[in-house]
């Protein structure tokens, strides 16, 4: 009976950390800009796609789509908060607010677009599942794996297709399921499985993490699409067209032959293209809510599509992936910007 | 107790009837025994071979671990990495003092004489968590900012503890309050908020804080993932502290409660002057045991995404330029935290021997 | 209000001084507090939840999962649904923690025991085992007993094998499958033949020793029953079993019984974990037997073998059993650290796995927490029936 005051004030703290009256709702831009710093979620380690040195510094090619964005936002490509997240998480830790984008080599799928309440806002990266073999196992072709051992990292496209793939072969395989790519290492260097599947681009990342890289190769065989790209949430269509629209800008960039060497001179360019995407004329950024330097920004703070590949995963780097179809269209590739105008 | 009491007389057990008293007694005894020591021998050899005479301790890099032993060098090489995670070099000096003040506050607590020892523990619950405020995270006079994204290593570990066990300390006490309580629905409250958090792994609790707590709250609030993960932790912790204490509150005898109710002392200051001192006193040992558990479970923060000690050295032995070192990490993060608990845990006993005074019938 | 202090008679007490008044207030209070908080936890889930549009409900569990599982104690390929990868989840979080709780039991015995061994080196091993498993985290045994050792297992074409049919390779351990054939029942219903009878002696044997005193053999005549019989009925079926042994297929090993290592990792670490801990309540379960009750046993005789099984730990459980109800506990939820290593529990497979390809985070968290809270509802409610049948019967 004389509990009551205690017990009051002990209902009013559990309360008081759910009572928080809901306050104004704020665009996704509005709220990065309160911050001060845009959050993006990455992967908690993985050479070329975000990675992080013993001092925390982030890199990586969606690190750079990530500063890329910041750049546009704030003028200042460290404008960035880097949250490690691992595949199972990700999604979750989009919808929920706990980041305003996601790049973290995610594929885009029907099912992510349209139940999860997720946009993707482009491909920065396409890609295709493949498998990383032990050489000691000798095995040439991906339909030769018939009853493997096979690691994959947990909440993946990848262990849907490579479900789909096995079964439409009619061949068995036993999954060995890891929360985190390096663990999936691990497990591959410790023997636990003949093979390591992932997309072919995290496979050479993850070879290079091995002890001794020539014990293991890389198959032909490519058995999926996988287009991966940054994710937003749905509901904010302005922050859907600034993600989107900053990749687009770096493609376009590149096309135009604008690098971040030459773009203060290519500022006194007649081209109208060239001066549209760096503000100097017409308000493109206006229109996106920005600055109408943005695409200024972003090149001169993080570079042009192809250089921010060259820098992360390209042939120069211990990954040494060719551009393949990540070159522009009218390199061969498949990179084809809509028009900036 | 004025007068000196005999010293009882000298044991006259030499060491050959000890040994045959409590080794070779029997031949049941001496059969297990010679085996037991057989195995010990040979299990315990190559261990300590490995661990130090064919270990390597210096060198400048890993080419120099050759021997067939621990590669130490791999762990005094990253060391800097493992105790402070990502925090910039020229700012460890901030950790530093930290861990300094820390080891001021409770190493006193160990040694009996210690003067005004009671001061230094108190400082250590109430000043400490505010100086470690301002300073780690630096923003204050003049201080470099330094993101929680960028606390790591053994530091993190000790926050996550430290913090996790005083902000569970106050919620546990109401709870337990609560779930003695004569109000029933008050007691019931209590007893469901109890029961389901420690029903739950902490795994789960863990990922709905780190992932899922901001679909909880209203728009526009959000919380760092640190943060998120430390509420995780100190929801989860409080329910066993509730039960801890209510070990105590049970413990005290009912006049305690009687001779309180006959002073006419009201609600307030019963529970406050008589019954939580004299509970908290006992529970002491409990609450000690918990922060072992606790420290113990922070190591869970690196499945979801926290480089604590462990989520260092996991990240770091999968390092291509250092081969098969998994084992001397893990070596090394065991035996940090071997030396931690089982000091606070052999202070915990001691106590308990002190404590254990009165309220025996 | 200053008239009624001066009244003679004593006024009873303000409503608000009303201890029974202020009961009911209060707890209003805390109930209003408690809908409040909920429903405020509630609408900012679900407004949150629209706002972002995230599908909600339960009809993803009807859903095909499309996903693979290591191993699954029930039927299970990626044509089925994700409600059925609930359950593949459920039974491995239910094996893996049987598995642990009997091997912990058993093991935190002997080691208890042990602890309090005449034998200097015995007793100190015991000590030495206790504390320094039990000041190491969990997660860092379970991550040793993985990859460390996993690491020093030879591949399945190097396998360690016995006889032909047990392999031990960096895969798994290989043993081989019983394969019961027709006409396998009649064994099995001699063995339930067996267990009744053993019962039924059991029974006989008590009541002949508190009617005359003697003693009959009832452990060795009901071994010999059990084994007996159960020949009897699988020789006189014409032996219908059939083994089968694992050989190398390609890569790895195919039939029998395969033990993964992440199962035996999972359940090496829990099982010596929690032993520590059961051990040391064992001892103070011993210990708290006042020595009387062992001199008595002595002064009548009763030899030292039996006076630790039939008077010192028939009495230590009282004391023992309701903190080992709390490792139980502790061990079964300590079994989701299997998402560490891979081994396919209910949060790996469905918090994980089934959570991600779905997107549903709510729901399939709340499943998942109402499991565990299932689980050690369960088991403390049966080890509260079995504490209060070990009782102290006070007449």
């Amino acid at each position: 009976m004389k509990n009551t005051k205690s017990i009051a004030i002990g209902a009013v703290m559990l309360c008081g950390l759910f009572s928080v009256s809901a306050a104004s709702a704020a665009t996704t831009l509005e709220s990065v800009k309160e911050n001060g710093h845009l959050q993006c979620g990455v992967t908690s380690g993985l050479p070329g796609f975000s990675q992080p040195d013993d001092k925390g510094n982030w890199t990586g090619i969606d690190v750079d789509t990530c500063r890329a964005v910041a750049a546009a936002i704030f003028g200042d490509a460290q404008a960035v908060e880097f949250t490690p997240l691992t595949a199972k998480e990700r999604l979750t830790a989009l919808q929920s607010g706990e980041i305003d984008m996601l790049s973290r080599n995610t594929t885009w799928t029907l099912t992510r677009d349209a139940s999860l309440g997720l946009n993707f806002t482009g491909t920065n990266y396409y890609d295709g599942q493949g498998f990383l073999i032990n050489k000691d196992i000798g095995v040439d072709d991906a339909t030769q794996l018939n009853g493997a051992t096979i690691c994959i990292q947990a909440g993946t496209t990848t262990e849907l297709n490579l479900s789909d793939y096995f079964r439409s072969k009619g061949m068995e395989y036993q999954p060995i399921v890891f929360d985190t790519s390096e663990q999936t290492v691990q497990g591959f260097a410790a023997g636990r499985c003949d093979v390591l599947t992932s997309d072919r681009s995290q496979l050479a990342a993850l070879r290079s993490k091995l002890s001794d890289p020539s014990s293991a190769k890389i198959l032909p065989n490519t058995i999926s699409k996988e287009p991966l790209g940054p994710v937003v949430r749905q509901g904010d269509d302005q922050w859907f067209n600034i993600v989107k629209w900053v990749l687009f800008a770096q493609i376009n960039a590149e096309e135009l032959g604008i690098t971040s060497d030459n773009v203060e001179d290519m500022l006194k360019s007649d081209n109208p293209n060239v001066q549209r995407l760096l503000g100097t004329d017409g308000d493109m950024g206006a229109k996106l809510g920005l600055r109408d330097d943005f695409g200024h920004q972003i090149v001169k703070l993080v570079g042009n599509y192809g250089e921010m590949y060259d820098r992360n995963v390209g042939p120069d780097t211990p990954l040494g992936l060719d551009r393949g179809l990540n070159a522009l269209w009218t390199e061969g590739g498949i990179l084809y910007a809509p028009p900036l105008r | 107790m004025a007068e000196p009491m005999l010293k009882p007389p000298k044991s006259a057990i030499s060491p050959i009837t000890w040994v045959r008293q409590n080794l070779f007694s029997g031949w049941y005894n001496t059969l297990l025994t010679l085996v037991v020591g057989y195995l010990l021998v040979i299990g315990v050899g190559p261990v300590f071979s490995w661990l130090f005479f064919d270990a390597t301790f210096l060198g400048s890099g890993p080419s120099d671990c050759t021997g067939t032993g621990a590669c130490w060098l791999f762990i005094s090489e990253r060391l800097n990495f493992f105790i402070y995670g990502f925090y910039p070099d020229d700012l460890q000096w901030r950790v530093d003092v930290m861990f300094g003040l820390l080891a001021l506050s409770f190493v006193p607590q160990f040694i009996e004489r210690f003067p005004g020892r009671k001061w230094f523990g108190l400082f250590g619950l109430t000043g400490l968590p505010v100086v470690g405020y301002f300073l780690v995270p630096g923003g204050n006079f003049g201080l470099e900012v330094v993101e929680s994204s960028k606390w790591g290593g053994l530091m993190l570990t000790l926050i996550l503890a430290y913090i996790g066990i005083l902000a569970s300390l106050p919620i546990g006490i109401v709870l337990a309050l609560g779930r003695r309580s004569e109000m029933p629905i008050i007691r019931g409250i209590c007893v469901v908020f109890i029961e389901v958090w420690r029903a739950v792994p902490l795994i789960t609790v863990l990922f709905m804080a780190s992932v899922m707590l901001p679909l909880f709250l209203p728009d526009g609030m959000n919380f760092e993932k640190l943060m998120r993960a430390l509420i995780g932790i100190t929801l989860w912790q409080s329910a066993y502290m509730a039960e801890v204490i209510r070990g105590g509150l049970q413990a005290i005898p009912r006049g305690q409660y009687e001779a309180a109710d006959a002073l006419g002392l009201g609600y307030w200051k019963k529970t406050g002057l008589i019954i939580l001192p004299q509970a908290l006193k006992m529970v002491i040992p409990g609450i000690v045991n918990t922060f072992i558990s606790l420290f113990k479970d922070t190591t869970l923060v690196l499945i979801i995404g926290l480089f604590d000690i462990l989520g260092t050295v996991q990240s770091t032995i999968t390092d291509p330029a250092w081969q098969n070192v998994a084992i001397e990490g893990y070596v090394f993060v065991a035996f940090c935290f071997w030396v931690f608990c089982f000091g606070i845990s052999r202070y915990s006993q001691n106590l308990e021997r002190k404590l254990d005074t009165g309220h025996r019938t | 209000m200053k008239k009624q202090t001066v009244d003679s008679r004593p006024a009873g007490p303000k409503p608000w001084y009303d201890p029974r008044i202020r009961s009911i207030f209060f707890q209003f209070i805390a109930i209003a507090l408690v809908f409040w908080g909920g429903w405020t936890l509630v609408d900012n889930t679900l407004s949150n939840m629209e706002s972002r549009g995230i599908s909600t409900g339960f009809g993803f569990l009807d859903e095909t999962a499309g996903f693979g599982i290591i191993m699954s104690l029930v039927p299970y390929d990626a044509t089925m649904t994700y409600g059925r990868t609930f359950l593949v989840g459920l039974m491995n979080t239910l094996l893996v923690s049987a598995m642990g709780i009997v091997a912990a039991t058993i093991l935190g015995f002997i080691i208890g025991v042990a602890r309090l061994s005449s034998n200097w080196l015995v007793a100190k091993l015991a000590l030495v085992y206790i504390e320094v498993i039990r000041n190491i985290p969990l997660l860092l045994q379970i991550f040793f007993w993985y990859f460390a050792v996993l690491g020093s297992l030879p591949s399945p074409r190097q396998s360690v094998e016995v006889a032909d049919s047990f392999f031990l390779n960096n895969r798994g351990l290989y043993l081989p499958e019983p394969m019961p054939q027709e006409g396998f029942g009649l064994v099995w219903g001699a063995v339930i033949a067996a267990i009744v009878v053993v019962i039924g002696l059991r029974a006989w044997a008590k009541k002949r020793q508190l009617a005359t005193g003697q003693i009959f053999p009832t452990f060795k005549v009901g071994v010999a029953i059990l084994v007996i019989l159960p020949t009897v009925g699988y020789l006189a079926a014409g032996a219908p079993l059939e083994w089968e042994f694992p050989a190398l297929k390609g890569f790895n090993f195919g039939g029998g019984i395969t033990i993964i290592p992440e199962l035996a990792a999972l359940w090496i670490a829990l099982s010596l974990y929690t032993a520590s801990f059961i051990a040391e309540i064992v001892r103070s379960g011993i210990l708290s037997v006042s020595k009387g009750q062992t001199e008595a046993a002595k002064a009548l005789g009763i030899p030292n073998s039996l006076t630790l099984r039939l008077v010192v730990i028939p009495q230590a459980m009282r004391v023992i059993i309701p903190p080992l109800t709390s490792q139980y506990l502790n061990l079964t939820k300590n079994s989701s650290l299997a998402t560490a290593i891979g081994y396919p529990d209910l949060v790996a497979v469905f918090m994980g796995t089934t959570l991600n390809q779905t997107g549903q985070a709510v729901e399939v968290v709340a499943i998942t927490m109402a499991v565990y809270l299932t689980i050690s509802l369960a088991i403390s409610l049966f080890m509260n029936i079995y504490n209060r049948a070990a009782a102290i019967k006070e007449r």
